[in-house]
């Protein structure tokens, strides 16, 4: 009897007479399995980032940003960008006995050097209370105060991969970093939180505007006290802010919102990229009937034989379809190693990981490819008669 | 005793539409075992169908083929490729091996569709390899072999299932006289090993090493 592995065997032995073409008809399904896990694996860690970052953050915080331009102009955006530290104090006076804490937050991209050693990571400016607000913890030492920030003074709050990096497990508060032309101190080192907030400085957003002369703030986060209503507090702030701003230079916004704008976009780059991974699979399955029924054609008299030998009509149909199943499995293997490998070589910018449900989509997909495109051809040989197979030249 | 092959009153008609081809006509052939038979027919003269026929490949329009007692006639395909399987080993004039295949592998090829268990495969194969004396060639590949050589290796094919005819089409087609002469003394020591062979050929001088000789012409046995 011929069992499912000898079938199997003998279609790697078939496939392994033809290498070049057998890579190239594989090539399709590689292709397009590649790019879905890869595309699979960056939407996933964006998400990954983005749950990290509000996760961190807490649920009753509310942000208000520049408004986006009309055209949705990065550049307008930001040279309209009306947030000032007036505004502040505009929300403390207004809506002040219903928050707990109020920071402006200016980010900058830097590279902190500290002897030898350098460490890039973001150089995040805050009052005083951004610490309750972005909800830090303390390793060692301390964060900045109110007067700190008022003299700007040259302190910082360093992330737990900003200390292992630069110092490795010794203690740094009172040691001295340099961030381009300006010497900060360390104050105290915070306990590792994500890994978008584990590398992070933290100072007062006076002394990181004088350092590096930044005009602008990014946003203003306000953390609003339990048991009000957020929605409420959100109202008062866009009317107190109408004092200082028109209505179309900035946005009251909640996580929630950001977060679910977000999530739309992902929801139809995931249906694009679905789309896309259709359309690959099966022009690869296309390519994969098109050799096989060449690769039938040119093995009619081998077929003659193993007819003539004592095969069935479905030993040979069996024979060719686990030849289909072969190329599209292997092909969808070979492109979910590639995506592996992309998603490492990306790990160091963003969390991607390549969710199980993928990797079993992926697969699966193979094979049914393999045996959709390959089952006209596996009918074709086993069709063929033996003593015109045979007489094949 | 029951002979190994009987062709009863067999004829093939192939229907072209407006023309009827009489390609065999009332046959009728007995083949006891350890028997060697030929053949023999010009071109055209339908040994060709009958060989298919006889190796239950094609279908008679009418008619029986009886191996070993049993009548094929109805038989399913797949019971059809069993019998070919057990009973029938092929020898090509062409030797149709699998290309670029190993020695071995191409011995154990019918082993594959036969109910032998696989364990045993390799140690059958290299059993009927020695018979004709290749066995230091095992892992050559089919295209790395001289044309004596592969029909060689096609006849320990034929051997491999223990069958109970060999059935060999113009064995001797494609190869120079000297390496013919070979492949015929093959033959000779398995009929002395007592299998029956059926060499199916044009050439009246292979026939001549037969014990028998069936001479077709036109569709009909004519000696």
């Amino acid at each position: 009897m011929i069992y499912v592995p000898e079938t199997i065997k003998s279609a790697l032995s078939a496939l392994a007479l033809n290498k070049v073409r057998t890579f190239l008809t594989m090539l399709g399904v590689i292709i397009g399995v590649f790019s879905v896990v890869a595309l699979v694996a960056v939407v996933q860690g964006f998400q990954n980032y983005i749950t990290d970052q509000f996760e961190s953050l807490g649920s009753n915080l509310i942000l208000i940003t520049p408004k986006m331009s009309e055209d949705h102009d990065p550049g307008r955006t930001f040279m309209g960008n009306k947030l000032s530290l007036k505004n502040i104090d505009t929300i403390n006076l207004y809506v002040g006995d219903k928050i707990t804490a109020v920071t402006p937050s200016v980010r900058v991209a830097k590279v902190a050097e500290y002897k030898t050693k350098t460490y890039s990571g973001t150089v995040v400016g805050g009052n005083y209370q951004s610490y309750s607000i972005y909800g830090l913890e303390t390793e060692l030492g301390s964060y900045y105060t109110k007067a700190d920030d008022s003299q700007k003074a040259n302190l910082v709050f360093i992330s737990s991969d900003v200390r292992k990096e630069l110092f490795g497990d010794r203690n740094p508060v009172g040691e001295k970093i340099k961030i381009e032309n300006t010497t900060f101190e360390i104050l105290g080192v915070a306990k590792p939180k994500s890994p978008t907030f584990d590398d992070r400085i933290f100072m007062p957003d006076t002394s990181l505007k004088a350092a590096f002369n930044v005009e602008v703030l990014s946003s203003i986060a306000v953390k609003v006290k339990e048991g009000q209503n957020i929605e409420e507090v959100m109202r008062e702030i866009r009317l107190a802010l109408l004092k200082d701003m028109k209505a179309d230079d900035f946005s009251v916004v909640t996580q929630k919102d950001v977060l679910s704008s977000i999530e739309q976009i992902l929801g139809v780059l995931s249906s694009a990229l679905a789309a896309v991974a259709g359309i690959s699979l099966l022009v690869g399955g296309i390519g994969i009937m098109n050799i096989m029924l060449v690769s039938v054609t040119e093995r009619t008299q081998e077929i003659g034989l193993r007819k003539a030998l004592g095969a069935t009509s479905k030993n040979i149909g069996r024979q060719f379809l686990a030849e289909a199943i072969v190329i599209s499995l292997g092909g969808g293997v070979v492109g979910l190693l590639l995506g592996y490998i992309s998603t490492l070589v990306v790990s160091s910018f963003i969390r991607a990981t390549i969710p199980w449900w993928a990797i079993g989509l992926a697969m699966g997909f193979s094979v049914f490819v393999g045996v959709v495109f390959g089952t006209y051809p596996a009918l074709s040989a086993s069709k063929k008669d033996p003593i015109e197979a045979l007489r094949f030249e | 005793m029951t002979p190994v092959l009987q062709a009863q009153n067999v004829s093939k008609i192939y229907d072209m539409g407006s023309t009827k081809i009489e390609a065999l006509m009332g046959i009728d052939i007995e083949i006891n075992k350890g028997e060697f038979v030929a053949i023999v027919g010009k071109s055209g003269s339908g040994k060709s169908t009958l060989m298919h026929i006889l190796g239950l490949l094609d279908t008679p329009t009418d008619g029986e083929i009886i191996l070993n007692g049993v009548n094929t006639k109805g038989m399913t395909e797949k019971q059809l490729a069993q019998v070919r399987n057990e009973e029938i080993g092929f020898v090509f004039q062409s030797f149709n091996l699998l290309q670029r295949t190993t020695v071995l592998d191409n011995v154990i090829l019918p082993l594959k569709y036969s109910k032998v268990p696989g364990s045993e495969w390799e140690r059958k194969a290299k059993e009927v390899i020695e018979i004709v004396g290749l066995q230091n060639r095992l892992k050559n590949k089919s295209n790395e072999l001289s044309g004596g050589q592969k029909q060689r290796v096609a006849i320990a094919r034929a051997m491999v299932n223990d069958p109970s005819m060999i059935l060999a089409d113009e064995p001797t087609g494609n190869l120079d006289t000297k390496t013919g002469d070979e492949i015929v003394n093959n033959f000779l020591k398995l009929n002395s090993q007592g299998k029956t062979i059926i060499l199916v050929t044009h050439d009246d001088d292979l026939a001549k090493i037969a014990q028998r000789k069936i001479v077709l012409k036109d569709g009909r046995i004519v000696k």
